[in-house]
């Protein structure tokens, strides 16, 4: 059987019919107990799983995941990769993503096709212009890679952009991260997942939590689908039904649950080679490596649980990407879906312990969730394996509600958390 | 293959009316009424693209939306990439190119990588490429991505339409479960819309043989037709009903073929009925991809339809009836027609003319750029020029299965069928599972029968009927040779089974990992043999795999339908103000600010702008300033409780006020931030105008009638947002008065009957105008509010007037720099989302107000007692040094590294200070007045010197000189 | 596009309205209000699966309504006038 993946293996395989490969991940039963559980098998809970075996050594571990891996969220975004924040705390927390990212391919022996191809978020005033330099300036205090650029600037990485001067929202220059780009969703749950199944750690699909188990004031496991499943240090990432979890083991969140819709064109051939986010027109947008051009734009208006794609918002996202790039009046829409996203004052993720002692959270992500896989599974993980904060997860603890230190990034980023 | 027109026949063309386009640069004849697929067929043109992955030579396969290999870029105005042949209507002078060919479908350089296809199978790229590094192999691989092209010099020929209808019934499909239900709603009264993606109505019925009352279908469909439009009912032809979104809006696309975009149709029906139809799907069989292997039934359409011969001698391989139909009227019209059949028995008649294999299947066929022959699977090698399939049909209930409908699996039709009904949806015909039109008028019975009693008789169907025997032909794990599955994205039997192999068995797996259904198509023919296959794989039912969701849109949808008429200033209105036409004829320059559309500056253009604003300000200090206010917020708040209810919004005591009196003071948000800020005029008792900023109007307005509503009762105050009611020309600077009272505003203005921060009624030509004497600018200042509409002869008077005092119009970019001057903040720029009241110096109600108000208690978190906090200061640079940029960072140097401690939020150069002043919020600024700190500036460090944030007259003098 | 029933108005299109919170979320007054109070006032939510009660305004005419509805298959069971204080 081939387990490792690379060129040589695949030729080799090649020549044999592709039909010595092993699973990505093995499917066992689950086992009634476990030394960690982690509910939710997206990008988050994978990697927290990965992390926990990796980083702590701990790898009786149980995965459970009502659906299929990387079904939420995860295999539902537009797959922004950045780390242009304003706050230190957030340049920590997406910073270290963003390290971890750069060499995941090579950690999880899976390529997870981590493209930097820049990203830029435009400005369309001077006001807008003075507000860039404020969050460039900020960045570069906190060692990220970010430049102003000029509008010349722009048109040099977007040339297809609508420089003509009556666009009504003209471009007097952006924000721009090189190092941003985009990655492959689904490879990444999938990489997570075949190198923590490779540690031992058990992936359980189709395993409901119906309820949790507490006895004596603290959480020590789960009821499931498939049956009752213990364990002493339970963590959850479940974003977009992270309410309901909480709402099983008796709290509440700060957390609304909004439908964020994506669409993508149909493929054509290379256009648009960096990420471009336009405020004005609410709008981020990118070409997949496949062609097709993945559009995305903020939050529908009424909190849903619907995971299904609606007129009104796509019709005004729509509206912005013509105005960005007019010449996409030519594409047709190819497919429109919906993820449900938890949406905090704040806009930043909720990490650490919850009310209910032994329950972990990590959730919160609001729209950006994806580029911060590799650290909310890190630091969950650490949660789980020590039962305490590290310095980069302690300011997003939940009890920044009460202190009122929240970590506000809404206004300096737009709409793409 | 050898496709050929044939001499007569053809329902849907015209001969008397010859077209010509071009095809990958060649020249192709056709007739009106052709689709570019059927003329390319016609000219015998096999080869009309290449597969996405390994550049497989592609052939016209279908004749409708369900086309997975022949899709062309179409050029000109109209561009459109990706377009499906085969619903295209074929144009005179239309230019049509393959798509992912290079130079050309028949000759694509890149066709080698179809010899390395046993190393790059399904998601072999998440395997390698990760050394050295994905950045090495991604340029290249990128490069290969896309089917069509962007024209990049193309200009919109417009905009699209959008219309919202409404109706009692649409119905989805103008074959006859379509016709006859429209026919049977509209007999029972009911507003009926009957929408068919086809140019002409009539679905199956159009190639399919049948009579109907007696009739043959064609003058039954004229005739529904006639009495639905004689009815008043809407026919919309060329027209997809792409998406079924919440609360049942359908969203339908229209088509015009006249050189107007598409229209987009959001139609809000009573009831939907689905007679959507059927899709025929492939067979597996070893290169079943080859240009030449087509859908059967597509076959039969070319040939009726078009006459369209699609080869001479021809295989037609089937697991179902309905082939035999195809294999009759191909032989009827001069091929030489062998028909194989999987089944042995239960099988329909056999055709004249037709050769039948019974119980074999295809293996193979054979072929390089087109179908040559095909082996049995008992050995046999036929010679062909074409091969006809059909492996059966899937149900098209997509718009169904958006809607949430359940599906039922029929092992009997071999094939997912709607499941428990929906509300208010019904499903009728071939996408019910229906077959022969007798079943199918059946289906428009029950449709129509919850819709009350209806006068038009049930159809009936006195010719032949289709049967709809069928044994599944799934593909098989193990089979030999390279099987297609999915045509467009390359998915063959191998590669499900090597997801299968790798535990990617979940169906969404399955389709992420092999990118199955994922193609332009949505997998209209593959996904349910794909599907199908993983059942056989892993032992399980096809139910058990069950299906991916359906998501919209059924078929591609232009950008621009979605778009509409958003484009350019409609895709956001900008606000306008009453006398923007009158500050043009002054050489305003225009800018967006806060939504409003408001003069920067009065002449001075490029290099000459910063002169142009730095003379506005310094003349306004010197004598007198014109300016235009009006779009400051005036939301009068009146009623018993009136005084109760600002004391609650404001951070500030406002009920001590005295009618006639203006205060400042801020609103809060209830996590304490500041909201907005402004001056509360008290007119009388009970009647208050809250003045807010120009951009938070609506949010204001908003927030005041949430507090009305829920907190104080709808009796206790009313709220009237009176912003554009009223004009505000606000004159400014030490001539102010002398200016005004040049001017007859029909009271005194003299500072005893009109002090600072005081409200005074006048007149001006008749109307009502108020008067307050507020400062924006730290001079004596009159904001003078006239309705909206009688502003234009005020302004003129005042500019005329200010001629004697050398009185300048000044734009908000003066402005800027006069307010700055005085340390007043903008709030949203000299603030941001974290600023508290007494983060701006404003502790006074924080430490001693005993009422409550909105924000109160998140004054008093531990964070907002933080000795650290950013505090308003202004900032004073070393002797002729340039301003500081804004958004430049105030930075401390700790632990060996750089840290913001704050940052610039406002920076001009002051003419009448004659150096740079700026703004800024700084770590406890407000106690470090006189410390000098580093600022960077994009990696450049300076200093600054804090101070206080008034840099002009602090003692406030001129507000009375 | 969903239909939201106004109780003033009628039905209209969902982009016509804007969302208000929880309904029955009571405001704690004062400066001493314990801070737990204040917080979940402030940011805790029931963000419930299936049934909802919540505040909404109809924009078009300014009225704040409470209108109960399934946020998973969006159907609207009712929708009434705000009653007074806090709509409890």
């Amino acid at each position: 059987m081939t387990r490792r993946y690379s060129a040589l293996s695949l030729f080799k395989e090649g020549l044999a019919g592709q039909t010595g490969w092993k699973q990505a991940w093995r499917s066992p039963e689950p086992k009634p107990t476990y030394d960690a559980i982690i509910i939710g098998g997206g990008g988050h809970g994978l990697a927290t799983a990965y992390y926990l075996a990796k980083n702590h050594g701990i790898t009786r571990v149980a995965v459970l995941e009502k659906g299929w891996i990387g079904g939420g969220n995860t295999g539902r975004n537009t797959t922004v990769v950045r780390s242009n924040y304003y706050y230190p705390e957030s340049v920590e927390l997406y910073g270290l993503a963003h390290r971890l990212y750069e060499g995941l391919s090579k950690d999880l022996n899976y390529n997870v096709m981590l493209s930097q191809r820049g990203m830029v978020n435009l400005c369309h005033s001077t006001a807008e212009m003075e507000i860039g330099a404020r969050t460039v300036n900020a960045m570069q205090l906190n060692g990220i890679d970010a430049e102003l650029f000029s509008s010349e600037d722009v048109r040099r990485v977007a040339p297809i952009y609508n420089f003509s001067p009556d666009a009504r929202f003209p471009v007097f220059g952006g924000i721009w991260q090189g190092r941003a780009g985009t990655a492959r969703h689904d490879a990444v749950a999938w990489g997570y997942a075949r190198a923590a199944s490779r540690l031992g750690v058990d992936i359980i699909q189709n395993c409901e939590i119906t309820d949790f188990i507490v006895e004596g004031g603290r959480c020590r496991g789960v009821q499931t689908t498939r049956g009752a499943i213990r364990a002493e240090r339970i963590g959850m990432a479940v974003a977009g039904h992270s309410s309901v979890l909480a709402t099983k083991a008796g709290f509440r969140l700060p957390i609304n649950s909004y439908a964020l819709q994506a669409c993508v064109s149909e493929p054509v051939k290379p256009i648009l080679d960096t990420v471009v986010l336009s405020p004005g027109c609410g709008v981020y947008v990118s070409q997949s490596d496949k062609g097709e051009i993945v559009i995305g734009g903020g939050l529908d208006r009424v909190p849903s649980y619907a995971q299904r794609g609606n007129l009104p918002k796509l019709e005004t996202v729509i509206a912005g990407l013509l105005e960005m790039f007019p010449i996409f009046g030519q594409l047709k829409l190819m497919r429109q879906w919906a993820g449900i996203v938890d949406v905090v004052p704040d806009s930043s993720p909720i990490i650490g312990p919850s009310p209910l002692p032994n329950l972990f959270l990590n959730c919160g992500w609001g729209t950006g969730g994806f580029k911060a896989i590799p650290s909310g599974g890190t630091l969950l993980a650490n949660l789980l394996a020590t039962g305490k904060h590290n310095d980069i997860s302690r300011p997003f603890d939940l009890d920044r509600f009460a202190s009122g230190r929240l970590i506000d990034e809404a206004a300096g980023s737009g709409i793409a958390h | 293959m050898s496709a050929a027109r044939l001499a007569t026949g053809g329902s849907a063309i015209d001969r008397s009316r010859p077209i010509r386009f071009s095809f990958d640069g060649a020249s192709v004849d056709g007739f009106a009424g052709d689709t570019i697929a059927s003329a390319l067929l016609a000219n015998d043109i096999a080869v009309v693209g290449r597969s996405f992955k390994y550049h497989r030579p592609r052939g016209i396969w279908g004749a409708g939306v369900e086309e997975p290999n022949a899709l062309v870029d179409i050029g000109g105005p109209q561009a459109s990439p990706n377009t499906r042949a085969t619903t295209e209507p074929a144009r005179d002078g239309l230019v049509a190119k393959s798509v992912n060919a290079m130079p050309n479908a028949l000759s694509d350089r890149n066709a080698f990588l179809d010899r390395f296809a046993r190393f790059i199978p399904a998601a072999f790229y998440y395997k390698t490429f990760m050394w050295p590094d994905w950045h090495m192999f991604e340029p290249r691989i990128r490069a290969m991505a896309g089917l069509g092209k962007v024209d990049t010099d193309w200009t919109s020929p417009g905009t699209a339409d959008q219309v919202n209808h409404h109706c009692d019934v649409l119905v989805v499909g103008a074959g006859p479960a379509g016709l006859a239900t429209a026919r049977m709603a509209a007999g029972a009264g009911l507003s009926v819309t009957l929408v068919d993606d086809q140019r002409e109505p009539g679905g199956s019925l159009g190639h399919r043989a049948g009579e109907i009352d007696g009739k043959p279908v064609a003058m039954w469909i004229e005739e529904t037709v006639a009495v639905l439009t004689a009815g008043g009912h809407l026919i919309l032809p060329s027209t997809t009903a792409f998406g079924i979104y919440d609360h049942d809006l359908v969203g339908l696309n229209q088509r015009h073929f006249d050189g107007r975009r598409d229209t987009l149709w959001r139609v809000r029906p009573r009831h939907i009925v689905l007679a959507t139809g059927a899709i025929e799907r492939p067979l597996p069989f070893a290169n079943n991809d080859l240009p030449g292997v087509l859908s059967a039934d597509a076959a039969l359409a070319y040939l009726r339809r078009h006459a369209v011969l699609v080869g001479r001698r021809v295989v037609v391989a089937t697991n179902n009836d309905s082939a035999y139909e195809v294999a009759a009227a191909l032989a009827e019209a001069g091929a030489d027609v062998t028909l194989v059949d999987i089944r042995r028995d239960g099988i329909p008649e056999t055709p004249a003319k037709v050769r039948l294999v019974k119980g074999r299947a295809l293996a193979a066929a054979m072929g390089r750029l087109r179908v040559e022959g095909v082996t049995l699977d008992d050995g046999t090698r036929l010679d062909a020029d074409c091969v006809l399939v059909s492996g059966g049909w899937t149900p098209t209930i997509h718009l169904f299965g958006q809607a949430k409908g359940k599906l039922a699996w029929s092992g009997a039709r071999a094939a997912f069928l709607p499941g428990d009904p929906v509300d208010g949806i019904s499903v009728a015909g071939a996408a019910a599972g229906s077959v022969s039109l007798s079943e199918v008028f059946a289906d428009a019975r029950t449709a129509v029968a919850p819709l009350g009693p209806t006068t038009a008789a049930l159809p009936r169907s006195t010719g032949p009927e289709a049967t709809g025997g069928i044994v599944a032909a799934w593909p098989v794990p193990g089979s030999k040779g390279r099987i297609w599955i999915d045509y467009q994205n390359d998915v063959t039997v191998k590669d499900v089974e090597l997801a299968a192999r790798e535990n990617f068995v979940s169906v969404e797996h399955l389709k992420r990992y092999t990118t199955l259904g994922m193609a332009t198509d949505q997998g209209k023919t593959s996904n349910l043999p794909g599907l199908a296959l993983m059942a056989g794989i892993t032992g399980r039912t096809v139910p058990e795999v069950g299906t991916t969701t359906y998501r919209p849109p059924f078929t591609p949808v232009p950008l621009a339908s979605f778009a509409g008429a958003r484009v350019g200033e409609l895709m956001a209105p900008v606000r306008r103000l009453p006398l923007e036409s009158v500050h043009r004829e002054s050489g305003a320059i225009f800018q967006e600010y806060g939504g409003w559309l408001r003069p920067a500056h009065y002449g001075g253009r490029g290099a000459d702008t910063d002169r142009a604003i730095q003379d506005e300000a310094l003349r306004a200090r010197r004598s007198v300033a014109l300016f235009d206010g009006s779009t400051l917020g005036k939301i009068e708040v009146i009623g018993p409780k009136a005084a109760a209810f600002v004391d609650f919004l404001y951070y500030n005591t406002m009920s001590t006020l005295k009618p006639g009196r203006c205060r400042y003071g801020f609103m809060l948000s209830e996590n304490g931030v500041v909201f907005d800020d402004g001056v509360l005029v008290r007119l009388d008792e009970h009647r208050f105008v809250v003045s807010c900023s120009s951009s938070h109007v609506a949010a204001v307005h908003a927030r005041l009638e949430e507090w009305r509503q829920d907190r104080f009762g709808r009796d206790a105050v009313y709220i009237h947002n009176a912003t554009s009611d009223m004009a505000t020309l606000t004159v400014s600077g030490p001539n102010a008065r002398k200016l005004l009272e040049t001017i007859d505003l029909g009271r005194s203005l003299d500072d005893a009957d009109l002090p600072h921060m005081a409200i005074g009624h006048g007149s001006y030509g008749g109307d009502a105008v108020r008067i307050a004497r507020v400062s924006f600018t730290g001079d004596r200042s009159y904001e003078i509010s006239i309705p909206a509409d009688r502003a234009e002869p005020l302004w003129a008077h005042l500019r005329q007037a200010g001629q004697a005092f050398d009185a300048v119009v000044i734009g908000l970019e003066a402005l800027m720099i006069l307010r700055a001057e005085k340390g007043f903040i903008v709030i949203g720029k000299d603030t941001d989302g974290t600023t508290l009241p007494h983060d701006l110096g404003s502790e006074g109600p924080r430490t001693k107000r005993q009422t409550e108000y909105v924000g109160r208690r998140s004054l008093f978190t531990e964070e907002a007692s933080r000795g650290d906090r950013l505090q308003l200061v202004g900032l004073t640079v070393p002797s002729g040094e340039a301003p500081l940029p804004t958004g430049a960072h105030g930075i401390k140097r700790e632990s060996g590294r750089l840290h913001s401690q704050g940052f610039v939020t406002s920076s001009y150069r002051s003419p009448t200070l004659g150096r740079p002043i700026a703004l800024a919020l700084i770590e406890r600024g407000a106690a470090r007045h006189g410390e000098t700190i580093e600022v960077q500036h994009l990696g450049k460090v300076r200093t600054a010197t804090i101070a206080a944030p008034c840099a002009f007259d602090p003692a406030g003098d001129r507000l009375h000189a | 596009m969903q239909l939201f029933p106004c109780p003033f108005c009628g039905p209209r299109d969902e982009t016509e309205f804007h969302y208000g919170g929880d309904a029955g979320n009571a405001r704690p007054d004062g400066a001493e209000v314990p801070i737990e109070s204040w917080t979940n006032y402030l940011y805790l939510r029931s963000n419930p699966k299936g049934t909802a009660r919540e505040i909404w305004v109809h924009m078009s005419c300014g009225e704040f309504f409470v209108m109960e509805r399934d946020t998973v298959t969006h159907k609207v069971l009712s929708s009434t006038a705000l009653g007074g204080e806090h709509a409890a």
